[in-house]
């Protein structure tokens, strides 16, 4: 089974992120900038199935800038077999419909079976790519799973849902789009790190798949973020002084944030 | 680090060492320091989990080529000793003793049949190694100890006792040193043969996240393949303790690190007189001087881990510097956070602890100096 993994470069969100505020976009250049979390997930989950399917090949796809090479090298570290980088200056303000573009003309090159990503990314968080991506390529989209069974060409996930989950099945070619419930990533071994820097990682520019640059990058978005403004301070909060009726206060509390 | 890198360190590494650190350093933040104090409190680590952990990624034998080993760098190597003994020099220790002396020995002196035996497993972190030369009466001076092999047909015969083994208790094999009619040799005995006893040492205020032994050997029966073939002589166990005091050199800045970096934040937080007592020249004084230190002791471990060829003498300076110099500022460190620096609460005088027994294993301060000494005059002060 030939596999390709989204791999996305963000800035690390355990660390303070800011829109840039000529543009309105994330700020990357003072960002401390690590692989999508979730993405993570998504590439152990291909490890997985290649463990258990010989034959199976696994390819990184990575849409950004020059520095999105240090994310790649750190995904091919947890075993991979080789990445597709695509790198063009005039990639710089493309939005989620561009990015589907142009990551389905990669996809349509390398023809895989199964397309696994994150089912978000922690900068944007829209989760509408894998969908786009799966119309642009007329394929299955699995998306949110929290579980993965591949038998043959048939695809069976666990769909999380806030009440449960649901199984849905398709037949592959497909996308699946994965939540961190699916499995617990390994650790890079150090074999791993040491065997990624001699890894093939091909860049294409969009002129080798066949985008023109108008297509993408600022020209070719069709969404743009009018402005942006910081979260407002945490107000006080309610306090709940008990005068006989205390615990009913909590109560509806808990009953209107829907903690209950 | 990021706080105590005033030279930009951090330059000075491939990508390829800053990434086997950081893969150290998260396995550390995940599996070993939420947990070490009640190890150390409880004088009990769980070894086997952990070499299994480590085993799973590679730490173990890291800087070994072949045999299931990843073949990293020395620097390398030494990073990943840094990122552990900045959590607990006892966890560094375990994989000191399995990777530079017990995996090394065998690496180095084995044959290709014991090699291909023991070193993928150990490699794992299925079979756990010890390294038997230490003996109750024979410390800075292995070359009299009592331990004796003999041959009895085929079979070698061991008889003696081994003192302060890390790791012994849980070890599935000993590489262990005796003396023999052709000289001190090392001989593989599975812990499992008969005759041989373990009994733990507790009772330790030191290391105590670590498992350490003292083994018995009552008449212990072994074939006539578990020698070590291709070394006869004390320079086997001695270029086997070079190996884990290169470590050493590394380990120990890990540990001095973890204590600066809390005697910064201590300080920074800590208000005495209405002010952080970071902002006292006192305080400021003690913590510039122990930066300098670690710099200093830093830049000698790169350079010593960049030689094509570390000489004795090289890692005898960098362990005899480095431990000294980690200790005491642990010690320094413990006196900014006053009474709290007591405290379990605190990596520091766990830390410190640790490090007394870091300063008198893998030879003492003082066989340090003497080896420095008579290469300095010409004149060896023991032989």
């Amino acid at each position: 089974m030939k596999i390709v993994v989204l791999v996305k470069q963000v800035p690390d969100s355990g660390a303070e992120r800011n829109l840039r505020a000529e543009d309105n976009t994330v700020d990357r250049a003072s960002a401390n900038n690590v692989i999508n979390e979730m993405d993570e997930y998504a590439l152990e989950e291909a490890l997985r199935i290649q463990e258990a399917h010989g034959g199976s090949t696994v390819t990184v796809l990575t849409m950004g800038p020059e520095r999105a090479t240090e994310s790649i090298r750190k995904a091919l570290s947890m075993g991979p077999d080789g990445a597709v980088h695509v790198l063009d200056d005039a990639l710089s303000g493309t939005d989620a419909l561009g990015t589907s573009k142009v990551l389905a003309a990669a996809l349509k090159r390398l023809e895989p079976d199964l397309v696994l990503c994150g089912a978000e990314s922690t900068d944007a968080r829209g989760q509408v790519l894998p969908h786009m991506l799966a119309e642009r390529l007329g394929v299955a989209a699995l998306t949110g799973a929290r579980k993965l069974t591949v038998d043959g060409s048939q695809l069976t996930i666990e769909r999380q849902t806030e009440e449960g989950y649901e199984v849905v099945t398709a037949a592959t070619p497909a996308i699946v789009s994965v939540w961190d419930t699916i499995n617990e990533p390994r650790y890079p071994s150090f074999k791993g790190i040491m065997a990624a820097k001699k890894k093939p990682v091909e860049t294409l520019t969009l002129a080798d798949l066949g985008v023109s640059a108008d297509e993408a990058g600022w020209a070719g978005a069709l969404t743009t973020v009018a402005s942006h403004a910081k979260r407002p301070p945490r107000s006080a909060g309610v306090k709940v002084t008990d005068d006989g009726e205390g615990g009913t206060k909590l109560v509806e509390f808990l009953v209107s944030e829907k903690f209950v | 680090m990021n706080t105590l890198d005033l030279l930009g360190l951090d330059d000075l590494h491939s990508d390829e060492e800053r990434q086997i650190r950081d893969v150290v350093r998260r396995l550390v933040d995940q599996r070993v320091r939420p947990f070490v104090r009640q190890w150390y409190e409880h004088g009990h680590a769980p070894i086997r989990e952990l070499a299994n952990e480590f085993g799973n990624i590679g730490l173990l034998g890291m800087h070994l080529e072949g045999y299931g080993c990843a073949g990293a760098s020395a620097v390398s190597y030494g990073l990943a000793c840094m990122e552990l003994e900045a959590a607990d020099s006892g966890v560094r220790s375990l994989v000191s003793v399995q990777g530079s002396l017990a995996m090394y020995a065998i690496w180095r002196y084995g044959s290709e049949e014991q090699k291909q035996q023991w070193l993928p497993g150990m490699a794992k972190g299925q079979y756990i190694g010890c390294f038997g030369l230490t003996e109750p009466d024979h410390g800075s001076d292995p070359a009299s100890m009592s331990t004796r092999a003999y041959r009895n047909g085929d079979d070698w015969v061991l008889h003696g006792g081994k003192m302060w083994i890390t790791n012994a208790p849980v070890a599935d094999l000993a590489v262990v040193w005796a003396r023999t009619e052709e000289g001190i040799r090392g001989f593989i005995v599975p812990m499992g043969t008969p005759g041989v006893s373990v009994r733990e040492i507790d009772n330790k205020l030191s290391l105590r996240a670590s498992s350490t032994g003292e083994i018995g050997l009552d008449d212990v029966r072994l074939p006539y393949d578990a020698v070590l073939p291709s070394i006869k002589g004390l320079k086997g166990p001695l270029s086997c303790l070079t190996e884990a005091r290169y470590g050493i050199i590394w380990g120990s800045l890990g540990a001095a690190r973890d204590c600066l970096e809390t005697a910064i934040d201590y300080a920074r937080t800590r208000t005495q007189f209405g002010r952080p007592i970071g902002g006292f020249q006192l305080t400021q004084a003690k913590l510039a001087d122990m930066s300098l230190e670690f710099f200093k002791g830093y830049l000698l471990a790169l350079h010593i881990g960049r030689q094509e060829h570390r000489t004795p003498e090289m890692v005898s300076a960098g362990k005899l510097n480095n431990v000294r110099e980690a200790l005491a500022i642990a010690r320094t460190c413990r006196t900014i956070l006053g009474a709290n620096g007591i405290s379990g609460e605190y990596p520091v005088l766990r830390h410190a602890n640790n490090l007394e027994s870091v300063l008198t294993y893998e030879g003492t301060s003082e066989i340090h100096q003497l080896v420095i000494g008579a290469k300095l005059t010409g004149l060896s002060a023991f032989s």
